[in-house]
């Protein structure tokens, strides 16, 4: 039974979001995701700086299995990536919501949170999944 | 029936337990309106000996004479051992290593043929091999456009002394991913990439710039000042180099202040037959940041869970049975066998030996073409020093000559005429440490008779 | 095979001053010829083995029995066609004239050659119902992009510039949208039906004037032949595109059924798995390409083609539309040459029974897993070359998985069959045994399967653990990933 935090939004392919106080975004993956990839081995992030449009594949997370790309969830500058990651992947596995968060993001346009999913409606994608 | 081993009364009884009628019931699921009639085009069957006898007369009609070509392809010794060990059954008839415990030989093979290629080439990483040069070329284009972040354009500068087949694929292949290629002309007088002929790209945002070293004509490019010429821009470096070249030449990883970025070259020299063009290699390395770029297999080194060391295919999540449509190419071989014999090849020469097999390659052909330059109306076309090909101008038409001295046996070279017009006439010829003095004196007794016609007839 | 000790890398037989010295020139007076600019040679030596001719001979030797091979097990892997690789070709192939050929030699010093590459051009047209045939691709995958890049080429020769779609069905093989990429389009999936058919509704809605094309293979990689194929054909014919025919499956439908029949534009053919050429352990392959009329002025050069009674090689100027050049030279020749010989000895007669008995092979080995416990995907189909289990409900009911079952069989004696292809099948097995193996061979394999399940229910720690018996046993991928060992280091002193 994967773990869907309530405080946090998320996306239909598997991103969490959490709003911090300041306006910008904290993006991971879900448990469930995790899960689903394996031991992660590698995960490619974007570099601080770069600008995001909304759904452009911005990193890459890579298992022995599998390799899924991360997307935009709103269009955003990147202002900090989660450098232990480059070292440690397997942080997303252990701690996905916590040690594991990839990157910070600022929005670009004002919120538009219609395509994101509260945890209940996720808990019902993931279940289907 | 060749190679069916079915008897009556096994036919019997498994269509008995599959509880069918026939085996033409078993194909009842398919339309009768697409079931073939007749194969009658097809010849009837032939038996071993029938089929060997037919093939023995052709191959007698074919020949073996004294062979001066090469333009990609080279001659050298295969030493017998390379491949009465590589046709045995277990890596004749085994499979790509999808099932790591019952693959072990062949993926540590490819981890030993791995470690080997990066060191010749100078390089942190390799793969397990690509189809052949000129597709490893149009491979290293790619990727280096994947690499590349701070180049927008996913432009390739080709000189034009690149194997005109090498270019030719890479467009084949690369154009449609929508690469864009310019040429950058050669130096008439030492047929090599002179930095005057970079000035025109000095300030174009190019993504990188391919250095053939040496180059189609065997002439030595200044490889250093090309490399740190391209890096000044932010752009990168493939090199396209001859492996037994690299036992005396710099190798890619030393060239310029950083080092060539993605490295590619054709493996057949290697213990590769020439075999009419195929089956060959192609090999790829690259420094360790750029190894999840880099398309084909590779072979990785681990343990098991016993903590035995083994060896398994790795990085496979960048390859097409996994990412799909975004992989790095749909590449889904290695060239096994001939990685194998390569392998093979470089364990039994060793540096030492490879280095003689350059050396006296070099040699060969210096002595070839001071004895055909002694004839008159035949002189060195380039001015600068080659490794084991060179250019040879003739004061008249080369595919004439060329009729004649393949009448004498003797298989002369390359005519240039369909790729470089421009020089005139001019005939690429190549002798390796395969063509003693005897062979040399042969070639320059029938070059003689075949100019002896005065020129202008 | 021999359960041999770990064998070391080639690296720890290295001495100093040792080599196999009989295979080198003489030193020459000047190692380092004096035309070598001083500033570019090399200065350090690669690392490269230091051993003698036997060293050599041996390790690699005991390497090889390391190896599963079609010459030492049983191979059943779905879509491969590890068929026997008969020596007769590796013998006509490896005649020194051939050997020692140089591919540019001049043709009339080729004619041979030239006759044997002709002829299987027209075989490999007789047999699949198509008007061209170019040998030079290197391997399947790269006939696939031949096949897709002619696709492109037709339709804008058309000014039909929007067709940039490639239709390809969920279960496809990866190389499929992978060379839909490659050639610059979007790889389109459609779902299949639950009888392992495509879903013509969803066909019909996912073509229109994008479509450039579809990627099948008949039968599919489900392993049963697709029933509606010509309606397939009409509906996408119909919106513009073109039909491509993946051959890997051709084992399974050899002279009794052709692409070109069936409305196929174009096909790949993988000569190493229909037509025997041996697997090397990873290649060489060679993947020739058919085409209908409609594309023949695209076919990848080189092509040989026979005037009066010599042959040449036709270039540039006879095709100018070619979609170019796929390789240096004209291909993996000497693989062509054993595809060639492969199809002389079984000739018309021979061609049939490949169909029939790789099919007579699959059904009765599909029969006789399903008799003693297995689950057929698709048990209701008649089997092409292959089919597939799945565990499904032995993982529910054991928490046994086909990895487990593959590594298991390992132990047995048996090579694995392909595992988790397609994707759509949960905890899948792909089986396809081949004309070239006999019922006492499939009949032993039904047994070591039977075993199997038997440890599932009694003992499945057994099949978690396996392989027990091997050289190595279960890899850790996991850290062969994460820690990259990509080359050996010499240890430092």
């Amino acid at each position: 039974m994967s773990k869907i935090p309530a405080d946090l939004k998320y996306t239909r392919s598997h991103e969490w979001l959490k709003s911090m106080p300041d306006g910008s975004i904290e993006i991971g993956i879900s448990d469930h995701a995790q899960e689903a990839l394996g031991d992660l081995v590698f995960v490619e992030l974007p570099e601080v700086g770069r600008s995001l449009a909304a759904g452009e594949s911005c990193a890459v997370v890579e298992s022995v299995k599998a390799a899924s790309d991360i997307y935009a969830p709103v269009a955003a500058t990147v202002i900090a990536i989660n450098a232990q990651l480059a070292e440690a992947p397997e942080l997303i596995n252990q701690d996905p919501y916590g040690r594991g968060w990839m990157m910070r993001l600022k929005p670009t346009a004002q919120g538009d949170d219609s395509g994101l999913l509260s945890a209940h409606d996720y808990q019902v994608l993931a279940a289907e999944a | 029936m060749p190679f069916i081993p079915h008897t009556d009364e096994d036919e019997r009884e498994m269509l008995a337990a599959i509880g069918a009628p026939s085996i033409e019931a078993l194909f009842d699921e398919i339309p009768p309106a697409l079931r073939v009639q007749s194969l009658d085009e097809l010849p009837a069957g032939l038996s071993e000996f029938e089929v060997l006898r037919l093939m023995a007369a052709r191959a007698r009609a074919d020949g073996r004479p004294l062979c001066f070509l090469g333009a990609g392809a080279y001659e050298h010794h295969i030493p017998a051992a390379v491949w009465s060990t590589i046709t045995r059954g277990e890596f004749y008839s085994a499979y790509t290593p999808y099932q790591a415990e019952a693959s072990q030989g062949t993926l540590q093979s490819i981890y030993e043929y791995q470690s080997m290629m990066a060191s010749l080439t100078g390089m942190q990483v390799s793969n397990a091999s690509l189809y052949d040069g000129a597709t490893a070329v149009a491979e290293g284009c790619l990727m280096a456009v994947r690499a590349n972040r701070h180049s927008k354009a996913a432009r390739i500068l080709l000189p034009r002394n690149l194997h005109p087949h090498y270019r030719a694929v890479t467009l084949t292949m690369a154009l449609n991913q929508g690469l864009l290629f310019d040429t950058v002309p050669y130096a008439r007088d030492g047929g090599h990439l002179s930095p005057d002929a970079l000035t025109a790209h000095d300030t174009q945002d190019f993504t990188a710039l391919v250095i053939q070293q040496p180059n189609f004509f065997g002439v030595i490019e200044d490889v250093d000042a090309l490399t740190d010429w391209a890096h000044a821009r932010q752009a990168l470096v493939i090199a396209v180099v001859n492996p037994i070249s690299l036992a005396l030449l710099k190798p890619p990883g030393e060239w310029g202040a950083q080092g060539a970025d993605i490295v590619v070259g054709e493996g057949q020299p290697l213990g590769c037959p020439l075999s009419s063009g195929g089956p060959y290699f192609g090999f790829m390395t690259t420094r360790m940041q750029h190894v999840r770029q880099m398309p084909g297999r590779i072979v990785g080194a681990t343990v098991d869970v016993d903590g035995r060391p083994g060896f398994s295919l790795t990085l496979q999540a960048r390859e097409q049975h996994i990412r799909r449509a975004k992989a790095t190419s749909n590449i889904c071989t290695n060239q096994g066998l001939l990685m194998m014999a390569g392998t093979l090849y470089l364990a039994l020469m060793g540096a030492e030996g490879l280095e003689r097999v350059a050396a006296t390659s070099m040699a060969r052909t210096e002595e070839l073409v001071a004895a055909l330059t002694a004839l008159p109306g035949v002189r060195r076309m380039f001015a600068r020093p080659t490794f084991h090909e060179a250019v040879l101008a003739l004061d008249r038409p080369v595919a004439p000559v060329l009729a004649a001295l393949a009448q004498r046996g003797i298989q002369g070279g390359l005519d240039l005429a369909e790729f470089y017009p421009e020089l005139g006439p001019a005939l690429l010829l190549c002798a390796t440490e395969t063509k003693n003095s005897a062979d040399i004196e042969a070639y320059a007794s029938a070059l003689s008779e075949a100019l002896r016609p005065a020129r202008a007839a | 095979m021999s359960l041999a000790l770990r064998e070391k890398l080639i690296f720890e037989y290295s001495r100093p001053g040792r080599g196999a010295r009989g295979q080198w020139p003489e030193a020459a007076s000047r190692p380092v010829p004096d035309t070598l600019p001083e500033g570019l040679r090399r200065r350090r030596r690669p690392l490269l083995p230091e051993v003698s001719e036997l060293d050599a001979v041996r390790h690699y030797t005991r390497l090889s029995q390391l190896n599963f091979s079609i010459d030492t097990h049983f191979y059943p892997l779905g879509s491969c066609t590890m068929k026997y690789n008969p020596r007769a070709c590796n013998a006509a192939a490896l005649m020194p004239e051939f050997l020692g050929r140089h591919p540019l030699a001049p043709v009339a010093q080729g004619q041979g050659f030239l006759a044997c590459l002709y002829e299987l051009q027209e075989m490999l047209k007789a047999v699949t119902g198509m008007r061209g045939v170019a040998l030079s691709p290197l391997a399947g995958a790269h006939g696939e992009f031949a096949g897709v890049a002619m696709i492109r080429a037709y339709h804008r020769a058309r000014d039909d510039l929007a067709r940039d779609e490639i239709i390809v069905p969920q279960a496809a093989h990866g190389t499929n949208p992978a060379t839909a990429t490659m050639c610059g389009c979007v790889a389109r999936e459609v779902a299949v039906g639950a009888d392992g058919d495509a879903d013509l509704a969803a066909l019909r809605a996912a073509v229109g004037p994008k479509t450039a094309g579809i990627m099948l293979t008949n039968p599919s990689t489900l392993g049963v032949f697709e029933r509606r194929i010509e309606e397939v054909a009409r509906i996408v014919h119909q919106a513009g595109g073109l039909l491509y025919y993946d051959g890997a499956n051709l084992n399974a439908i050899l002279g009794k059924v052709r692409p070109g029949d069936m409305g196929f534009d174009v096909i790949h053919m993988n000569l190493h798995k229909t037509f025997s050429t041996p697997h090397g352990g990873g290649g060489p392959g060679a993947g020739a390409v058919g085409v209908s009329a409609r594309l023949l002025p695209f076919l990848p050069l080189p092509i040989v083609a026979r005037e009066a009674e010599a042959y040449r090689w036709l270039g540039e100027r006879d095709l100018p539309q070619s979609i170019g050049r796929l390789t240096s030279f004209g291909g993996n020749a000497g693989v062509l040459l054993r595809a060639y010989v492969y199809m002389r000895m079984l000739g018309r007669d021979g061609m049939r029974r490949v169909a029939e008995y790789a099919t007579l092979n699959a059904n009765y080995l599909s029969a006789r897993l399903q008799q003693v416990g297995f689950e057929a995907a698709y048990p209701q189909r008649r089997a092409s070359h292959e089919f597939i289990l799945t565990l499904k409900r032995a993982e529910q009911d054991y928490g046994v998985t086909a990895m487990d079952v593959a590594k298991r069989l390992l132990d047995l004696g048996f090579h694995a069959p392909t595992t988790y292809f397609p994707m759509l099948i949960s905890e899948c097995l792909l089986i396809e045994p081949t004309e070239t193996e006999s019922k006492q061979t499939l009949d032993a394999f039904v047994s070591a399967m039977a075993q199997i399940l038997r440890e599932a229910r009694e003992d499945p720690e057994q099949l978690h653990g396996a392989p027990h018996t091997l050289p190595v046993r279960r890899l850790d991928d996991v850290r062969a990933a994460r820690e990259l060992n990509l080359v050996y280091r010499e240890p430092a002193t």
